[in-house]
């Protein structure tokens, strides 16, 4: 059998072979976001155009679901398109396919998630996961508490820029520090399951 | 009718204002809505990215206690629990294999029910239930003319508006109008706000709400009005400092449209939360 | 019931190569079909429909004197009529043949080869028991009136039109607007030659006007039709023009002395981009050049108080102001429905602007503006007067949309390429034309894509997302702004315009439902009208004797239409010239002695076949109309009714057959 010395032939080259794709993770992807529609994707790139995010992301969402039909696993979960979603729906409505593409980045992230793949310090799913967690201990969420959580996990100095701002919030009494949680927490927590980890 | 109100945890925090405003106008009409007990986090946006059984398991148990609790509706102020919960139910209906989970896992936590109730936003309640005429006949101090930048944000209308137009919604600016105030016309009406990014990426949620309010300004609105607290607060919280990034001032009033809506009945400023407001006051009686 | 001779069957099984015979066991069958009832013989062939296999019949028939023949093979609709016609010529009436059908109904549809073995067998041995009642029937004939309808005086129907009447036919053309043309006429230039559509089509509406074998009715429509293939009688109501048709030459002094000095009322032809006079002619070249007076915007009609200048000032006396409706009645023997298409209403799609922005067009109401004989002669220029710098074209409006609708117009690639070329010409503007995907078929085609990219219109592939006034730089103030992504090269873009035009595809008129119930015809899921085969059939439907041709079928371009217009000519002319129709005889009939006068039968005909006699007291079946559905035979409580091919001993011997084991 004739050896082929793969590594070093594609070695610095912009070229993606077949073997390096994950065939199964459209299919994969269009299940988990209630779907199949995405196949008959025409590429029109509507969707980017009504993105109001688009303008950030170096892989708009056209390309991203270009990418998960072909199985492009590695560059969709480490890019930071999905994360980038803010979920305003502008591109489900214009789709001329019917595709419901907000519910392809959910997939998506919940994807990253599983398979924790993420984009290097990025900031958006530490606040997921920050929040996650919050609902998970008390049933509801405590904006100060969760924002204070969060910086300390990704970034405490930024947070002292937002001094000023929290201020004057607490000064109107418009920023609560201790909230009530629901009752019965041990019963919603059987709800959920574990605690999502780092 | 009973209608349960299902208020979300920004109504209780950074929201409390629309929470304050909406039962004060609310009670002006001698509308009754009940909270719900011991209602949970709807998940917003969050849950669905982590896991969506939970966010869906999340949110059927406020459809649950509702149920339980006699409601007929809920009223649901916060765009983001109001799109979640509509979403579930959407969920939930069409697909099996979700209905099942969904009941099997909130009977382990002994609740029941159909999961069905109606799910309207404050207002749908104005303009279809309660009525522009209605509204009209509690005006007492009308807007005269007034121009007010309708903003309708993201998911109050897409994907599931079940009472507006999705390409050209109008149900603000019917009420704006009956209130006496005159209702701009301004493109960007249904543009995101960037939702949390303003926080976690400072540099996307600036830009997407300066190119808002710079928009409503140079149309000659007098003031901004929402219909979700997290709209509400990106484009009233950081007016100085995107005035100052894009060397444009773009600091004007921001209010919740209930706020406005109580000014029109005669409401005191107090009663609307609007002396603890962080953008400017409106520049008229 | 056979008469005095006995019952002499031949049994024949085809193996269609594989399609049956990889399935079913046909050597078994054809040995279990040997012993049954009144089988003289039972052969199996490789192909029976092949000239040897139908000889094997024929010699059969000769030599064994068979009386009686059972085809096992594929579905009749594909082969009843080659067996039916290989008996016939072996000198048997081709109604004692009867087909199996083992392979659409077994062997393609099972794959447990021996329960489909089992199941062929059944079959065979309900059609054995059965052939033994079939009657000798024979075909009807009718006559074919030779006079041809064709509703819709556009491009299709004048072409079908031209050709029925040059060869010899006599036609009448039926119009709903005061004008033949269509849409064709309201062109300015038709790809890919860029010709002048008026001047190519204004002669042949002319020749319309002149050919003695064509009636032209227009402002006309047609309401009423009865009858079937051949015999159609038809009622066509002419709306009153309060002119007399005769007399009038188009002078057009009326329209100048009319009281309104100006015109004052959206003109149709236009589009609602110019004003015209309730007294009016729809364009210098309309056919027939007779002017109309419009009774919903005429002050006379409106209030009664009017001096009537126009009528004072024709020298002809050809106003008629009490002219009323007038009902005519024809007899034709087909009809030729071209009625034609209506355009994407631009309002359904708010993203794009239309109706909020004054300079966002359609592609119909540019059509119109570049015209030289249009309301601005030519000039194109924005609502406000200004000369537009650069104008956006926006394919797909309303097209490939799950939203609205699904399918792709055909010809909004070429129109909007023809568009660019011709606004470049007439504004020097910057044109850019953003795309889905290119889509040029045509002979020429995509070399007029090619001239196009040479001529330095922009082209940028990306369905737009939105059109608005948000301007983010100096340059986008005063200007609609275009917000796409240049997918090809993988950016979003933002293009500032002074004009859009948007591309509207093409949907079903609004009278397609009308008309179609009217002839009874099918529609397809679309609205457009169906056609009997996509393939095969384009032009004929599954209503006898009537056809389509045009854009009511489907989208289509010119050069299509023609070519369909032709056809349909031509199928239309095949009838005639054959001079009659043959009838299936597997019709009802009514026994009258047994006919209790309950009329049940003549309400659930769905071909409205049944016809009662208010004296006699009985009903009767029209056997040309009837198309032997069979459900009068069963709502008869006076069991008064019969089908050929189907009556009680025919049916039941197949049950039986089917049962016995």
């Amino acid at each position: 059998m004739k050896s082929y010395s793969t590594e070093v032939l594609t070695r610095g080259l912009d070229i993606k072979l077949e073997s390096n794709l994950d065939q199964d993770f459209g299919k994969k992807i269009a299940h988990n976001a209630h779907g199949e529609k995405l196949f008959g994707c025409i590429q029109c790139g509507n969707c980017s155009a009504a993105c109001p995010l688009s303008v950030w992301m170096d892989y708009t969402p056209r390309k991203i679901i270009a990418m998960v039909r072909a199985g492009f696993k590695e560059e969709v979960l480490t890019n930071r398109t999905v994360w980038l979603c803010a979920s305003c729906y502008q591109c489900t409505v214009e789709c001329p396919k019917g595709i419901k593409i907000t519910d392809v980045m959910y997939a998506l992230k919940r994807e990253a998630i599983v398979n924790k793949i993420y984009p290097k310090n990025f900031p958006v799913p530490i606040l997921a996961k920050t929040f996650y967690n919050r609902v998970r201990r008390a049933g509801r969420v405590n904006e100060t508490t969760l924002l204070i959580n969060y910086y300390m996990r990704f970034n405490l100095v930024k947070m002292l820029s937002y001094a000023t701002l929290g201020l004057k919030l607490f000064l109107n009494r418009r920023l609560s520090l201790f909230e009530k949680g629901i009752e019965n927490k041990k019963g919603f927590k059987e709800l959920l399951h574990p605690d999502v980890q780092n | 009718m009973k209608y349960m109100y299902f208020p979300g945890c920004s109504l209780k925090s950074s929201g409390r204002l629309y929470e304050q405003s909406l039962m004060a106008v609310l009670n002006r009409m001698n509308f009754t809505i009940h909270e719900i007990e011991n209602w949970n986090c709807c998940g917003a946006t969050t849950y669905m990215s982590i896991n969506e059984n939970y966010a869906i398991e999340i949110a059927s148990r406020n459809l649950a206690l509702a149920e339980r609790q006699g409601g007929d509706e809920i009223i649901v102020p916060c765009a983001a629990c109001y799109m979640g919960l509509l979403k579930t139910q959407n969920y939930i209906a069409t697909d099996e294999a979700i209905r099942t989970r969904v009941h099997r896992e909130l009977a382990k936590t002994g609740l029941s029910g159909n999961l069905t109730i109606k799910v309207r936003h404050p207002l749908d309640l104005f303009v279809n239930i309660i009525g522009l005429d209605a509204i009209k006949q509690h005006v007492q101090a009308p807007l005269k003319g007034l121009k007010v930048a309708s903003y309708y944000g993201c998911q109050l209308i897409r994907p599931f508006s079940t009472f507006d137009n999705v390409w050209d919604p109008q149900t603000l600016d019917m009420i704006v109008k009956v209130l006496g105030g005159e209702s701009l016309y301004w493109p960007l009406k249904t543009r995101c706000c960037s939702g949390s990014m303003t926080s976690t990426m400072p540099n996307i949620g600036s830009r997407m709400n300066f190119v808002l309010l710079q928009n409503a300004k140079s149309r000659g609105a007098d003031v901004i009005i929402t219909a979700c607290p997290l709209c509400q607060f990106n484009l009233e919280c950081f007016q100085g400092k995107l005035s100052k990034q894009y060397r444009e001032d773009v600091r004007m009033p921001v209010m919740y449209f209930t706020q406005l809506m109580g000014l029109a009945f005669g409401l005191s400023e107090k009663e609307l939360g609007l002396n603890r407001m962080l953008s400017p006051a409106l520049s008229h009686s | 019931m056979t008469t005095n001779h006995e019952i002499r069957t031949g049994f024949y099984i085809c193996h269609c190569g594989h399609n049956i015979a990889g399935v079913i066991d046909v050597m078994a069958v054809t040995e279990y079909a040997a012993k049954l009832p009144f089988v003289v013989v039972s052969r199996d062939y490789k192909y029976m429909c092949s000239d040897p296999g139908q000889e094997l019949i024929q010699k059969d028939i000769k030599e064994l004197n068979l009386n009686r023949i059972v085809v096992a093979s594929c579905s009749p609709l594909l082969h009843e009529a080659t067996f039916r016609a290989a008996t016939a010529k072996a000198g048997l009436n081709q109604f004692f043949m009867q087909m199996v059908n083992i392979r659409e109904n077994d062997s393609w549809v099972h794959e447990d080869k021996e329960m489909a073995t089992l199941k062929a067998k059944d079959l065979v041995r309900a059609a054995i028991h059965r052939v033994a009642y079939h009657k000798a029937l024979e075909k009807k004939k009718v006559p074919v009136n030779p006079d041809v309808l064709i509703v819709g005086g556009g491009i299709s129907g004048i072409t079908a039109a031209l050709t029925l009447a040059n060869a010899g036919k006599k036609v009448y053309l039926v119009e709903k607007d005061p004008t033949i043309g269509g849409y064709m006429a309201k062109f300015d230039k038709t790809f890919p030659t860029l010709d002048c559509a008026a001047c190519i089509l204004t002669p042949k509406m002319s020749a319309v006007k002149e050919h003695p074998n064509i009636t032209l009715w227009s402002y006309s429509e047609v309401t009423k039709v009865d009858g079937y293939v051949g015999n159609y009688t038809v009622q066509v109501t002419r709306k009153p023009r309060y002119i007399i048709e005769d007399l009038c030459v188009g002078c057009l002094s009326c329209i100048d002395a009319c009281i309104y000095k100006e015109g004052k009322f959206p003109s149709e032809f236009d589009v609602g981009l110019s004003k015209r006079k309730p007294v009016y002619i729809p364009f210098p070249q309309a056919t027939p050049l007779v002017v109309v007076v419009d009774r919903d915007t005429c002050i006379y009609f409106k209030t009664g108080k009017c001096p009537q200048s126009c009528a004072k000032a024709c020298d002809r006396n050809a106003f008629d102001f009490n002219q009323q409706p007038e009902v005519k009645e024809i007899q034709v023997g087909t009809v030729i429905l071209s009625t034609g298409f209506k355009t994407f209403d631009a309002t359904r799609a708010p993203y794009y602007g239309y109706g909020r922005y004054p300079n966002v067009f359609t592609s119909l109401e540019i059509e119109r503006l570049v015209n030289a004989s249009g309301p601005t002669e030519g000039h194109v220029l924005c609502k406000d007067g200004r000369e537009p710098q650069n104008i956006g074209i926006i394919h797909c409006v309303g097209s490939r949309d799950e939203k609205t609708n699904k399918w792709c117009s055909r010809v909004c690639c070429m129109y909007s390429l023809k568009l660019a070329h011709l606004l470049k010409e007439h504004t020097g503007a910057d044109i850019y034309n953003f795309y889905i995907d290119m889509r040029t078929p045509g002979k020429g085609y995509e070399e007029f894509y090619d001239k196009l990219l040479n001529e330095g219109v922009h082209f940028i592939r990306g369905r737009v997302a939105e059109v608005s006034d948000w301007a983010i730089t100096h340059v986008e103030e005063g200007k609609l702004v275009i917000r796409v992504e240049d997918t090809m090269i993988g950016v979003v873009r933002r293009i500032p315009v002074d004009m859009v035009v948007l591309s509207v595809g093409m949907e079903p008129g609004d009278d397609a439902q009308e008309l179609r119930r009217l002839f009874n015809i099918s529609c397809s899921n679309e609205g457009f009208f169906l056609e009997r085969h996509p393939k095969l059939a384009p032009v004929d439907t599954f209503t006898d004797g009537i056809f389509i041709a045009g854009a009511c079928q489907g989208p289509k371009d010119i050069p299509d239409s023609v070519a369909q217009a032709g056809a349909a000519a031509a199928q239309a002319l095949a009838l005639i010239d054959t001079g009659y129709v043959e009838l299936e005889p597997n019709t009802a009939f009514i026994v009258e002695e047994l006919c209790s006068g309950c009329r049940v039968c003549v309400t659930m005909c769905p071909y409205k076949a049944i016809s009662y006699d208010e004296e006699k007291h009985k009903a009767s079946i029209n056997e040309a109309l009837c198309k032997g559905c069979g459900t009068c035979v069963a709502a008869c409580g006076s069991g008064a009714i019969f089908q050929n091919l189907f009556d009680d001993e025919e049916i039941l011997s197949e049950i039986k057959g089917v049962l016995v084991e």
